[in-house]
């Protein structure tokens, strides 16, 4: 189980986070203006990377904010945590 | 190929066993192959051998980074079914569950496959209602599939709670007879020596690191053991699809989980066909040694690390205790994590890719065991022919730019 460290509450168990995949990924600012690659890029492709990743998770059993968290996908060690 | 055979053990009894052929090769790389495929799992295996067998392909390697059959075709819960519900991937699964009905006849190896029958119990009256329109949609399909009551499903299999009173109350299920399950390992075994037997290269301790291109069109490999020319490349790398399609400059509609499972101490027969729950999170067969195998849904974070987080075992166990109380003191004596390459619709990609010459066949996501013959043969198709057989066809990485999505989350039996 991860220890995740919440930038509100402190460090909890995975138990108590929801993940949200990874982090960074901007909704484009005219939809409409796209391509339909570019929208399925945005909507579908992910960097998945094996190593340093940066992802969204939730503290849905605490605070309830969303914060970005740096973890290795290989080994799951976490170098930091921060707010949005 | 020396075949194996009641003759043949009984020759090899008498020279002490002493003269048995290696089941297949160890050779060296060469410098240059007509296709070679990344990935020394089962559907790579297969890939290799229907190139061979189906389109004449001879000068073939399978590069493998570690041994054959060592990823997630050794790490799976082996079961075998074709229940889906939509038209195009239903069709898909049965062509594999047919290719299954004959495959040990074909390889001359006995991949143990057992039909069994799977049950895919239902929890809730919407349970059942899902259930009857996928076995509705089956049936439409050419493909065995029927409802059964509770009460059939507590005399098939005597140990299952289907009280009302129960944390899980089952209601119903539906029931694949045909589905069962199949040994891993000697479908990696038996489709590696198959396809040497046509004169594949397996190529073990082998890395792919770079995948050359020139002019939008592949020229080769990089290796751990050198490079390798090839006009044409089959990746099929299951939890490592992203990693090798950075390597030729794409981006995959996939992620990497990791999907837990666990087998028992070996008991007496106690379960003689395969119960799966996807309300619950759980699935669970018995094998030939006597061993519980059990599956868990996966850990919802990335990860290549081949393990997973302790509640999702726990999860598991509560689940299966659940539907089988007899089952609370019964030990586990291994656990382990593979790596499934999840695609948003929980459907394959088996397709041609921006990029000429190179063929990627990924996001079998929590299922790809039971596609193991499926997949290589119309991987096989795709790489030979350039283009897609009309059971893959549906499958190609442009579908989700076009849209054209195949929603089969609610198939498996445990949500993706």
């Amino acid at each position: 189980m991860l220890l995740l460290r919440c930038p509100h509450c402190g460090e909890r168990a995975e138990t108590e986070f929801s993940y949200g995949g990874e982090a960074g990924i901007q909704r484009p600012p005219d939809p409409a203006g796209l391509s339909d690659a570019e929208w399925a890029d945005y909507l579908f492709n992910r960097k998945n990377p094996r190593g340093a990743h940066a992802e969204l998770w939730n503290h849905a059993l605490g605070c309830r904010r969303w914060f970005i968290v740096q973890r290795d996908t290989v080994n799951y060690r976490i170098s930091e945590s921060h707010e949005l | 190929m020396k075949k194996y055979s009641a003759f043949s053990l009984l020759r090899n009894a008498i020279s002490y066993n002493q003269n048995w052929q290696t089941a297949w090769r160890k050779p060296a790389p060469q410098r240059r192959y007509d296709v070679v495929i990344v990935g020394g799992g089962g559907h790579g295996l297969a890939t290799a051998y229907y190139l061979a067998k189906e389109h004449g392909v001879r000068n073939i390697a399978v590069l493998e980074k570690g041994w054959i059959g060592g990823g997630n075709t050794g790490r799976n819960t082996t079961i075998v079914r074709s229940n889906y519900l939509w038209t195009e991937a239903s069709l898909l699964y049965e062509k594999s569950l047919k290719l299954w009905e004959s495959l040990s006849q074909e390889l001359n190896y006995n991949v143990m496959f057992s039909q069994r029958g799977v049950y895919n119990l239902g929890h809730s009256l919407q349970d059942m209602r899902d259930i009857k329109r996928r076995v509705g949609a089956n049936r439409l399909n050419g493909i065995d599939a029927e409802v059964v009551t509770a009460a059939q499903i507590k005399q098939a299999i005597p140990l299952i709670d289907t009280s009302l009173t129960a944390r899980y109350p089952i209601l119903g299920a539906s029931l694949q007879r045909r589905a069962g399950v199949a040994r891993h390992d000697a479908v990696a075994w038996g489709f590696a020596r198959a396809a040497d037997a046509y004169g594949v290269d397996i190529i073990e301790q082998c890395e792919v690191t770079g995948i050359n291109r020139v002019d939008g069109k592949v020229t080769g490999v990089e290796t751990t053991r050198g490079a390798i020319d090839a006009p044409k490349i089959g990746v099929v790398v299951a939890g490592h699809a992203s990693v090798l399609a950075e390597m030729a400059g794409l981006r995959l509609p996939i992620e990497s989980h990791p999907l837990q499972a666990f087998v028992s101490e070996p008991l007496k027969p106690v379960l003689d066909t395969v119960v799966m729950s996807g309300a619950v999170h759980g699935y669970i067969s018995q094998s030939d040694k006597g061993e519980l195998v059990i599956g868990a849904g996966i850990d919802a974070y990335n990860g290549y690390g081949q393990r997973g987080s302790f509640q999702t075992i726990e999860h598991t166990m509560e689940a299966i205790v659940a539907l089988f109380p007899v089952f609370s003191r019964v030990r586990m004596l291994r656990q382990w994590g593979g790596i499934v390459d999840v695609c948003p619709d929980a459907c394959p990609i088996i397709s041609k890719t921006p990029v000429g010459g190179l063929y990627f066949n990924c996001g079998w996501g929590t299922g790809g065991f039971k596609a193991t013959p499926g997949s290589g043969w119309a991987f096989a198709h795709t790489i030979a022919q350039d283009r897609p057989h009309e059971l893959n066809a549906a499958f190609d990485l442009q579908r989700f730019t076009s849209g054209a999505l195949i929603d089969e989350h609610g198939a498996a039996a445990v949500a993706h």
